[in-house]
């Protein structure tokens, strides 16, 4: 899929006289069915391991030295950042994917609301990291004590997800800015569901956070 | 007709060049094959480990040529000392658990016959296909890497319990970096296992030829998606679980290290963490495992009996059915390996309940196969006799599980080699046989050459009299109180007739382990001089029997397979004999007899 030449079961090329930026799949296929399939499984496995995260931070809260630390205010603003980049990759895939081949006007819509959401979701990452800091300067570490510990693994493996869903959104903004260029539209449709998942994740971790922190 | 993309073009171009072809390979056979080659390395490195251990346990003071160059420290002279056993005994455990049992009868086979059973070109992600195997030899070469530094592998054992785990090197030797490569290790090879158990669902929901249903899938594809299901769950737990103890490790956290701890005389800077909670994470990953290696091999032994036996089972729907009563009920049981654990006793009887009734499915899946069995004209061949050896294997470490499965008698055998014979009877060589049946089996189509079924009757008989000698005793040892993991005994301690049993079993170990390579040279030989296979030698049903052997990259070719049958139409007339293959239109006629 790297020309516009290519032609595959995936996507479909238009002749280079109506060729928009970027084109989409008439029928889905069965490969498109297995990848949200994949989707929801790959969800799935990773609720799973944040499901052990969670029973594992119950198990210690019933130790002695647990404690009480005031999680930075900043997250706040970081829930709103996530939640908003949720809401700019739905515009974006309506725009880019409504199931017909688009003009290009649409597409170029649909790749600025894609820029706002990898921006959005660049931002998140810097407040996070801003979290961090904010903690370091009251001197609370990794290994301060268990609270501290399982914010910093929590927000941490929360981040790591976000990084790679950073990198798919980064390389469809890439085929849609590139002209010429076709991309599947299950692989757009299952990036924005990675996307929002992430979201609802956060809103549960923080709360998790919030209340057992 | 339906129409899947493998239909329309092609999932993957023609592979071109050595490295496309066999190193970085997109195709799923090959990358089946890959893993069964890793897991064959593994095998005999753990089964060397093995040997090591059985001699040292009845010669102590044994010099062991060559093992000192292995580690000075471990064995200086080519004496081993007893931490270097506990080494051995941990890696023993990692490698046979993780690289062998999980690997072979699962992801070998099942990437290399679950596409081809359903009637798929390839899997769903090929890609990711890819990425799992070379993953998962990155998480070996991780584990491998602990014989080769200073302080060795851990000791900790394969479930590598905290604190002594959690604390680092005041532990022992290899507790430092040693124990650092093993959750380094076990943490990739949890991502691996991910990747191929969600590509293992997405192919058996999304990619089944026409006609495929569900109910006509071969009971072996069923038992792959029914572990990828469950390998799905388990990894996803272990891995966080392996996460939080490196961080314990080398971050100076303290999930599993509790306050006030001392070992080796230095009081350990952590407070607060929950030793149980790892064994909590641990066996929530630890007892599926179990299933992730047997109920593959189920799957395949049914597979072949069906095929010899020349008639389906008695209820194949509810073989089925019990593999996922099997899949669903071992996420009730972990806490059975925890009853002296300090846990609370209520929740001994708690998980004591599930534990036993676990025994029900497993036990109907038993009955249907010997009922099957029952004045069937059984076709003889190494194939076969292994699959009827899994039987035996799964009866006998089985029963024992009866009783382990009690809190009241668990108190006492806990620790002991009873349970040691349970898990390597029921768990490991059952397993194992199942692999080797699978190999006998699917070895013509793999390769395109038979292998020579003499020699495997040969490997059959001495493997199946071996392991009893080496495991049955271990059931004995254990009644009578021999605790495991212990380096060596010495005559005052277990009376000369225990030790006598000790050198029986070691020197039946040796035998049995040295007929392994009759099968190793029966691989390799056939594999370049083996008698030319014909498409279909064995008469069966299922879509691999389809296509030439080996088939090509592209699986079926430009054929697109249509289902119209159930998996095992046999006694029955068809046009080629007593057998009506899944993608004959033709109908099947019960025969006369």
């Amino acid at each position: 899929m790297s020309s516009a030449s290519t032609v595959n079961s995936h996507a479909v090329t238009l002749p280079a006289s109506s060729r928009p930026l970027a084109s989409t799949v008439v029928a889905a296929t069965s490969a498109d069915r297995a990848s949200r399939s994949g989707i929801w499984l790959g969800l799935f496995t990773i609720t799973m391991s944040f499901a052990a995260f969670t029973s594992a931070l119950f198990v210690r809260e019933g130790t002695t030295d647990w404690g009480h630390i005031v999680l930075p205010s900043i997250l706040y603003f970081n829930t709103f950042l996530l939640l908003c980049s949720s809401g700019t990759i739905e515009i974006s895939r309506r725009y880019l994917s409504g199931g017909r081949l688009i003009d290009t006007q649409e597409s170029r819509k649909g790749s600025v609301w894609l820029l706002f959401t990898l921006a959005l979701g660049l931002a998140f990452c810097v407040g996070q990291y801003m979290a961090w800091q904010q903690l370091r300067a009251q001197g609370l570490y990794l290994a301060t004590n268990p609270n501290s510990s399982f914010f910093y693994v929590l927000t941490f493996m929360h981040v790591l997800h976000l990084l790679a869903g950073i990198a798919v959104l980064a390389y469809l903004t890439g085929r849609v800015l590139a002209s010429h260029s076709t991309f599947r539209r299950s692989l757009f449709d299952n990036a924005a569901i990675y996307w929002h998942f992430l979201g609802i994740l956060w809103v549960y971790l923080f709360a998790l956070c919030l209340m057992k922190l | 007709m339906q129409e899947t993309s493998a239909q329309q073009g092609h999932v993957h171009a023609p592979p071109e060049g050595f490295i496309r072809k066999h190193v970085f390979s997109l195709d799923h056979k090959v990358i089946g094959k890959q893993y069964y080659a890793l897991a064959l390395v593994a095998v005999f490195v753990g089964m060397f480990l093995s040997w090591l251990m059985r001699i040292h346990l009845v010669w102590p003071n044994a010099k062991i040529p060559g093992l000192e160059l292995l580690s000075k420290v471990g064995a200086p002279g080519g004496v081993m000392t007893p931490e270097y056993y506990l080494s051995l005994l941990t890696m023993h455990g990692t490698l046979m658990v993780f690289f062998v049992l999980t690997n072979a009868p699962f992801a070998a086979f099942g990437n290399y016959f679950l596409p081809i059973q359903i009637g798929a070109e390839d899997m769903a992600f090929p890609r990711f296909n890819m990425m799992s195997f070379w993953t998962t030899f990155l998480a070996f070469v991780v584990l491998i890497m602990a014989f080769f530094i200073p302080d060795g592998p851990p000791i900790a054992g394969w479930t590598s319990y905290s604190p002594l785990m959690a604390v680092g090197k005041d532990a022992g030797p290899g507790m430092q970096w040693g124990a650092s490569l093993w959750g380094i290790s076990i943490a990739i090879f949890c991502i691996a296992s991910l990747l191929g158990s969600l590509n293992f669902i997405a192919t058996t929901l999304d990619l089944r030829a026409k006609g495929m249903t569900l109910m006509r899938m071969p009971i072996s594809t069923w038992a792959w998606f029914i572990t990828s299901c469950i390998s799905l769950l388990a990894f996803a737990v272990l891995l966080p679980a392996c996460i939080l103890l490196i961080l314990d490790r080398h971050a100076g956290t303290s999930f599993f290290i509790p306050a006030g701890l001392v070992i080796s005389d230095k009081l350990q800077p952590h407070s607060g963490g929950s030793p149980l909670l790892w064994q909590h994470l641990f066996w929530f990953f630890g007892h599926p495992e179990v299933y992730i290696a047997i109920l593959p091999a189920m799957g395949i032994v049914s597979h072949i009996l069906i095929n010899s036996m020349r008639k389906p089972l008695l209820s194949a729907k509810v073989v089925i059915y019990s593999m996922m009563s099997i899949g669903f009920l071992s996420y009730m049981v972990w806490g059975h390996h925890m009853f002296v654990s300090g846990m609370n006793p209520m929740s001994s009887l708690a998980f004591s309940f599930p534990t036993l009734t676990i025994t029900i499915p497993a036990t109907i899946m038993t009955l249907i196969w010997l009922g099957s069995l029952y004045g069937a004209d059984i076709q003889i061949n190494s194939a076969s006799l292994f699959a009827l050896g899994f039987i035996s294997m799964f009866v006998s470490g089985g029963v024992s599980g009866f009783f382990l499965a009690q809190p009241s008698i668990d108190i006492y055998l806990h620790g002991t080699y009873f349970v040691v014979g349970h898990f390597h009877m029921v768990m490991g060589v059952a397993a194992l046989f199942g692999v080797f049946a699978g190999t006998y089996f699917w070895f013509p189509k793999m390769s395109g050459r038979m292998m020579n079924d003499s020699w495997g009757k040969l490997h059959f008989l001495i493997t199946f009299i071996g392991t009893y000698c080496i495991f049955m005793p271990f059931h004995y040892l254990g009644l009578v109180g021999n605790v495991r993991r212990y380096s060596s005994f010495v005559d005052d301690f277990m009376g000369p007739d225990l030790m006598n049993l000790h050198r029986f079993i070691t020197i039946s170990a040796l035998i049995t382990g040295a007929a392994q390579f009759i099968f190793l040279f029966n691989l390799i030989y056939s594999r370049f001089k083996g008698a030319m296979a014909p498409d279909n030698p064995w008469n069966a049903t299922t879509l691999e029997w389809s296509m030439p052997s080996p088939p090509p990259w592209n699986n079926f070719g430009d054929r697109h397979p249509i289902v119209y049958h159930d998996p095992y139409q046999y006694g029955v007339k068809g046009s080629k004999g007593d057998f009506v293959m899944q993608d004959s239109p033709e109908q099947a006629i019960a025969s006369g007899d």
